[in-house]
């Protein structure tokens, strides 16, 4: 496969997460001003740290409010990390690789952009965005769906899956770091409900909310949702899930080419060294520590991957 | 319902359907106005959501639009395509020759039958290509011809089109459209399959590779990228020939091959499918100060390393001053007449002809030698005072710029419109492969359609349409 390819599927299949993982946010923050009586628009604050598009915002703006916020982080050019902007470049990076693509795949993300396009074109009003994100989710849904029906097992496949789960695991560390002291023990209102909202949030936003309560019922303890996030191998958005299936599509990569190149060890050692511990080591780690240690070691593995796989060069 | 003395191909003039057309017709007839309408829309989902798009240039940056597509098929009999064919095959095989002959020993020049300035004085023409034998012997793996129809029987080659012809896509995709909307059509009529064009594209390709490619030839398709106005055609055809679609940027010369960067290392390519122009290829041997291109393509391809398809300085062929000289240049060949007819030809270049056509500027078609796309042209009988005008301070300052024609009575074929059945100007662009194992020629083309009425420009950039082509069986 041509390394330009790689990169073209790496890249669409991490805006396709980064769209749905914004999309996801929106909800989520929607969610807590509909839900909380005396929220204020500085709850949106939060949710544009963890798209990791704050700081743009500001530079935009002049204060947060939750029009201007939703509206950044949905249909903004300016934002890379919109969700019409990350579908447009999904979209983008499909058809510069629409030879490793399937006619449904191919169709499917088409059809999403087509979808965005229209349904972002202008600014969508509060009755209508609920709607709007369920439709989004179901275009690039179909385009997941159409992924596991018809693509080979081969590199092409593997390649779209490294660029997801390394989109994925960056995300849950996003939230994570933005939220992690909500989940400290040491936070003085404990069971207070402006905890369980908090851990509600969290949950939330990495769509864990059902799962979490099959597993540990309806009492939120920081502890557990922390160890969910972090270590659980069954929650397909935790860490540790997201690191492995990265080394096991590097693994798969290195059965295709008979090398076993640097981003594999990378990405065996994050799993090793940072994810085969107990919750309890990762707080005496420091959470905070330990969330920015893995953000790094991720981005690291971003640009091993690149290099091994001549994606530029 | 042929108007205006232009000749259709689906009625005479008694309002008496024509033969190819009569199947089509009698289920036309059948059918609801209001449910072809809704189909014509389904048509253009089909196609939007496919992707199947160009970007029109000088337009906003990447705008992507459809070209718009008409349900009402082009119907060819057997008959008629098949001296159509024969004409074709002849017209390429002398291109070919041509090519060879003027790249060597330059024998026409000799024999006195095209003069020396025009290839000494074209820009078209390629130095660094004298003297080198492509693998194969093959300049032209790929050509469309442009043919222009007048009259029953009567056909006239606009263009010969032998850089780097596009629009076969929209053959394909025309008639897997047709296919999906009106499936009962192809069981009433027997028509031939253009299906197989990228399986014999691939083949033809192969068969050219270079001498003693070891297995399975590698091909590859270049691409200018994502912008260019037929990228969608370029990542269509690797698509379907199942091979990779490359950009300069993947490739580079590694021990004295072309190769590509893959994911495992630098692979070497044999046969490269090329949709950039020349000045592209390789900034070492055309344009230093270019970025584009793959530096020491060039040397590899003279050492016979790869096969550039299609030859570089095949534009001389289809250069319009020289389109003036294909009838010498078929019989020069072939040693015999040729089938297909050339649109009679004023050089500019020439003050006798210069003079004739600024006195008829009203009546002729005034191309530019080295343009493309319908740009830059003048359409006498549509244009204004003004442009004429203007067209005539050009002509003066630089009259070796241009050519002109007769303005041809294209025939037209019906559209399907809101008011039913209206006839429009239409062209067709065959494909024809050319490799060491012979001359193909896909049974059908591109019908290109002037959608405005009276409009004589078929140009997808100028409000251009697609039709289906049918050739139909015996």
């Amino acid at each position: 496969m041509l390394g330009k390819t790689a990169n073209g599927l790496f890249w669409m299949y991490r805006y396709l997460e980064r769209a749905e993982n914004t999309a996801r946010l929106i909800e989520t923050g929607q969610r807590i001003a509909l839900t909380r009586s005396g929220a204020s628009d500085l709850e949106w604050r939060p949710v544009l740290q963890t798209a990791g598009v704050y700081d743009a915002y500001l530079a935009a703006h002049q204060d947060v409010t939750k029009d201007a916020a939703i509206d950044w982080l949905l249909r903004s050019k300016d934002n890379p990390s919109s969700v019409i902007h990350c579908i447009a470049a999904a979209r983008q990076n499909a058809r510069l690789v629409r030879t490793a693509l399937t006619h449904e795949v191919w169709e499917a993300t088409n059809g999403a952009h087509m979808r965005a396009q229209h349904l972002l074109a202008r600014k969508v009003g509060e009755r209508d965005l609920p709607a709007v994100l369920g439709t989004i989710r179901q275009a690039t849904s179909l385009v997941r769906g159409a992924t596991h029906g018809t693509m080979l097992r081969n590199d092409i496949y593997d390649f779209a899956r490294i660029g997801t789960f390394l989109e994925r695991a960056d995300n849950t560390a996003r939230i994570l770091d933005v939220k992690y002291y909500v989940l400290l023990p040491s936070v003085t209102s404990i069971g207070s409900s402006l905890d369980n909202v908090q851990w509600e949030t969290i949950l939330r936003s990495v769509s864990a909310r059902g799962g979490f309560r099959m597993e540990y019922g309806n009492s939120y303890e920081p502890q557990d949702i922390a160890k969910f996030l972090i270590l659980d191998r069954r929650m397909p958005r935790s860490l540790a899930f997201c690191v492995r299936k990265l080394r096991d599509n590097l693994g798969y990569l290195v059965e295709c080419y008979g090398k076993r190149p640097e981003a594999w060890h990378k990405a065996d050692h994050i799993d090793r060294a940072y994810l085969s511990h107990t919750i309890d080591t990762i707080f005496d780690y420091g959470l905070h520590e330990f969330i920015q240690r893995l953000l790094d070691l991720l981005s690291e593995l971003g640009a091993q991957i690149e290099k091994d796989y001549r994606f530029y060069e | 319902m042929g108007d205006g003395g232009f000749f259709d191909e689906m009625w005479r003039d008694a309002g008496e359907v024509r033969e190819p057309y009569r199947r089509f017709n009698a289920w036309f007839e059948d059918e609801n106005p209001r449910d072809l309408l809704a189909k014509q829309r389904e048509a253009e989902d089909l196609f939007r959501l496919a992707g199947i798009t160009f970007n029109v240039y000088g337009r906003a940056e990447a705008e992507e639009r459809l070209i718009p597509f008409d349900i009402i098929p082009r119907i060819i009999a057997n008959a008629e395509w098949q001296r159509l064919s024969r004409g074709i095959e002849q017209r390429v095989r002398a291109i070919n020759a041509f090519l060879h002959d003027i790249y060597h020993r330059q024998e026409i020049v000799k024999a006195g039958r095209l003069p020396e300035g025009m290839l000494a004085r074209n820009a078209a023409f390629l130095p660094q290509m004298i003297g080198v034998k492509p693998p194969g012997g093959i300049y032209t793996h790929v050509v469309g011809i442009d043919l222009v129809r007048t009259g029953p029987g009567q056909f006239y080659v606009l263009e010969d089109n032998a850089r780097t012809p596009s629009g076969v896509s929209y053959m394909l995709e025309n008639r897997e459209t047709m296919l999906q909307m009106f499936p009962e059509l192809f069981v009433r009529n027997r028509v031939q399959p253009v299906q197989t064009y990228p399986a014999d594209l691939r083949r033809s390709l192969a068969a050219s590779a270079p001498a003693g490619t070891a297995g399975r030839p590698t091909v590859a398709v270049l691409t200018p990228g994502i912008y260019n106005s037929a990228y969608y055609e370029h990542a269509f055809l690797a698509d379907q020939m199942g091979v990779d679609l490359v950009e300069g940027h993947d490739l580079r010369v590694v021990d004295g091959r072309v190769a590509m960067r893959t994911t495992r290392g630098y692979k070497p390519i044999d046969v490269l499918y090329r949709r950039v122009d020349d000045d592209f290829l390789d900034p070492l041997n055309f344009t230093p100060e270019s970025q584009l291109g793959i530096p020491g393509i060039m040397d590899v391809y003279r050492s016979g390393g790869i096969t550039i398809a299609n030859a570089p300085g095949t534009g001389i062929a289809d250069d319009k001053a020289i389109y003036s000289y294909m009838p010498e240049i078929v019989e020069f060949y072939t040693g015999e007449r040729p089938l297909l007819e050339n649109v009679p030809t004023w050089r500019c270049s020439d003050p006798d002809a210069l003079a004739y056509v600024l006195d008829n500027l009203a009546d002729l078609v005034v191309k530019e030698v080295h343009g493309s796309g319908g740009y830059g042209m003048l359409i006498g009988p549509t244009a204004t005072k003004k442009e004429i005008a203007a067209f005539r301070r050009k002509l003066r300052a630089r009259p070796g710029h241009y050519i002109a024609q007769p303005t041809l009575a294209l025939s037209t074929v019906p559209i399907f419109s809101r008011a039913g059945l209206a006839p429009r100007h239409v062209d067709l662009r065959p494909f024809v492969l050319c490799s060491p194992e012979g001359v193909r020629i896909t049974p059908g083309g591109l019908t290109r359609v002037a959608l405005k009425k009276g409009s004589l420009v078929v140009n997808s950039s100028q409000g251009g349409g697609t039709k289906d082509t049918w050739v139909l069986e015996d």
